[in-house]
């Protein structure tokens, strides 16, 4: 029974990093169709800047609240500079334009910072704590607390602000949203913004535990994008489940099966609900019910 | 037409400058290649060994050079991509016309470049882990750090000598995980030790507590041990360690994670880690007697002083590469592949980061595992156990 609690544990705190990424996947998706792969290095950035910050003396909250924010600006920038200029191209163009992103963020972080492992102190020490003979580390706590958070936070602003169905127009129907008044320029900003945001802030809650690198947002982004597929592109709460779901089936599999297969049998469950839910566990509903 | 007797008078003029270049100037540079990952997942390795190198080069360039020439080192990022080394290689050897070269930053890129090198009768000093580089012997590979089966030895020999029989074996899926999991598998007999339980983790995993917890539940376990070193995987196997109070069961860690870096992003949980490591890191823990003192205390303060960072014991496998090859260029009198390679051969009490080289010709590293000295952290620090 404790070996199960404590793979469940492994499974909800990797998961939550899963979903705390998918998250930023969800709205940027949602706003413009758009799959931005640089998701994955606005997280490296929150990390990476929070530790440089963080080494030029600056508190834990300065140096976090510092890093979300350049990080929000790297974000409009890249909607301003290299998106909205090929507004009139068609989505897979623009998700190309934000895998060449990626690459450009990543090689300026490997310059300005260093290419070495950092960590970032646990926000509420690092004593484990017992539950039923398993164990679970403050920071997971926290990452799950910050996925859950986020997921509120972003589902109150999409289904209960004027701004939030705004931006879910412009995704169903860009003309009609323009129609009626929506300033289609600046939700794209806002959701590029914002998104940027969302990630910063992951990767300040998850450095302490995965640590971070000028090159973690790769696989960040491939896990977290799996796990929005897995949940539903373009839900919030389906990025969630599907960050936390795939996170519990990989821990699992290692403690059960073998640790050899752990990816294969994510990966696996992964298509076979493609298969059968070709939407993912809860579809895209969100977008098309406006 | 035109452009064809352009190109033809192209051809002629270069294959011109070459063949005049070398008689008009009996001094003119000897060049050594080197094909490093600079950049790419293995740039840890790579960047200090270029660093190193460089500096290197220049120092001896400054003192006058070898056997009255200077030393061109020409060096290529293979962005740790094995393909690419090996395009890289065909260029050193075809284009560059070097003497010898240094480089190969991984297993990976050394054996995808052993092939040119053999075929294009160079000497090739690697700077990767793996056994296999040199075994069986290749009339023209070299390599100067340890090994990844001496790790497996001389762990198991500790482990022997606190009276562990019964282990954990955790591997890390990278290649030098995989590699050294398949070493200690094979020696692991010689030292009466079992292996209970044989788990894997992939280098980018950022939570390994379900293995730990299968090892944790495996009666009967006296110490776990890990061979994965690349990227954070080795410290967030010890830090889960830590966190499932695991400490009542030694660990034992791979010389891959020697580095100050381990010790910092580990935490508390590395205290009472054993690993093997390269005597460069407990440069300053040596006693004064030791023959390999002045060499790793004045790389040591060479390094930092030119770069700002902590030495690495890949940059020391660089060094003694580079040292032994301009050893074996001054002892030749001669720049000549065939008679660099002869004189890499004998290389004999060469004292360098790693320990002391004795090559011969059915034993291209020359190191024992008496080169490797078994360290413990103790209160954030290296410290000596033997």
């Amino acid at each position: 029974m404790s070996a199960f609690l404590q793979y469940l544990f492994s499974g909800l705190t990797v998961g939550a990093v899963y979903a705390i990424v998918a998250i930023g996947f969800t709205l940027i998706y949602a706003a413009s169709d758009v799959v931005n792969f640089a998701q994955g290095e606005f997280v490296m950035l929150g990390g990476m800047l929070s530790v440089f910050f963080l080494g030029l003396g600056l508190p834990l909250a300065g140096a976090a609240a510092l890093a979300v924010v350049i990080t929000i600006v790297v974000g409009v920038l890249l909607q301003k500079l290299a998106i909205e200029q090929a507004r009139a191209a068609s989505p897979v163009t623009l998700i190309i334009i934000t895998l060449g992103a990626s690459n450009v963020l990543r090689g300026v972080a490997s310059l300005v910072f260093d290419k070495q492992f950092h960590s970032l102190p646990a926000f509420s020490g690092s004593n484990p704590i017992a539950v039923g003979g398993a164990t679970i580390l403050p920071q997971s706590l926290w990452v799950l607390g910050g996925s859950i958070a986020m997921f509120v936070g972003l589902w109150l602003f999409l289904d209960k602000t004027l701004t939030g169905k705004a931006l879910r127009a412009s995704a169903a129907n860009r003309f009609a949203a323009q129609l009626v008044g929506v300033n289609i320029g600046f939700i794209l900003v806002l959701a590029f913004g914002l998104s940027a945001g969302l990630g910063a802030i992951a990767g300040i809650l998850v450095a302490p535990i995965t640590l971070t690198r000028y090159d973690v947002g790769a696989l960040l982004a491939l896990k977290g994008f799996s796990a929005a597929i897995f949940g539903g592109l373009g839900n919030p709460v389906g990025a969630v489940i599907g960050g936390l779901v795939l996170g519990v089936i990989e821990a699992l599999a290692a403690g059960y099966v073998t640790s050899v297969y752990k990816d294969g049998v994510a990966f696996v469950a992964l298509i076979a609900v493609l298969l059968f839910m070709p939407n993912g566990l809860l579809g895209s509903k969100t977008v098309d019910r406006v | 037409m035109n452009f064809v007797r352009t190109l033809l008078g192209c051809c002629v003029a270069v294959a011109g400058t070459v063949v005049i270049v070398p008689t008009a100037f009996a001094a003119d540079p000897i060049k050594i290649g080197s094909v490093l990952s600079i950049t790419g997942p293995a740039s840890y390795i790579g960047e200090p060994e270029a660093k190193t190198l460089q500096l290197y080069v220049d120092q001896i360039n400054a003192a006058g050079g070898v056997i009255g020439r200077q030393i061109q080192l020409i060096t290529y990022d293979d962005a740790s991509d094995a393909n690419k080394a090996r395009t890289l290689a065909t260029r050193v050897t075809e284009q560059d016309n070097v003497a010898v070269m240094v480089g190969g930053s991984t297993t990976g890129t050394t054996m995808a470049m052993v092939p040119v090198m053999e075929g294009a009768e160079l000497p090739f000093m690697s700077l990767a882990g793996s056994v296999n580089i040199v075994e069986p012997v290749k009339k023209w590979v070299f390599k100067s750090p340890h090994t990844d089966r001496m790790g497996c030895e001389k762990n198991f020999a500790d482990m022997k000598k606190r009276g562990f029989t019964k282990i954990a074996l955790i591997a890390g899926t990278d290649g030098f995980g995989t590699s050294m999991r398949e070493q200690c598998l094979k020696v692991v007999g010689n030292y009466g030790i079992t292996i209970l339980i044989d788990q894997t983790y992939g280098a980018q995993d950022t939570d390994m507590t379900p293995q730990l917890t299968k090892v944790k539940n495996t009666p009967g376990v006296q110490a776990v041990m890990n061979t994965g070193a690349s990227g954070q995987g080795a410290a967030v196997l010890t830090r889960n360690y830590g966190q499932l109070g695991m400490t009542g069961i030694p660990m034992y860690q791979n010389s891959g994670v020697a580095s100050k870096a381990f010790i910092e992003l580990a935490g508390p949980a590395a205290e009472g880690v054993r690993l093997p490591a390269a005597a460069l890191l407990v440069a300053d823990k040596l006693p004064s007697s030791d023959a390999q003192k002045p060499v790793v205390v004045g790389y040591t303060q060479a390094f930092e002083k030119a770069t700002k960072q902590p030495v690495s014991t890949f940059g020391g496998g660089a060094y003694d590469g580079l040292m032994m090859v301009v050893n074996a260029i001054r002892k030749a009198n001669s720049a000549e592949p065939a008679k660099i390679r002869d004189a890499l051969e004998q290389t004999r009490g060469f004292v360098g980061t790693a320990g002391i080289v004795n090559m011969s010709p059915k034993d291209h590293l020359g190191l024992t595992v008496d080169a490797f000295r078994m360290v413990e952290i103790k209160s954030g620090d290296w410290s000596l156990v033997d």
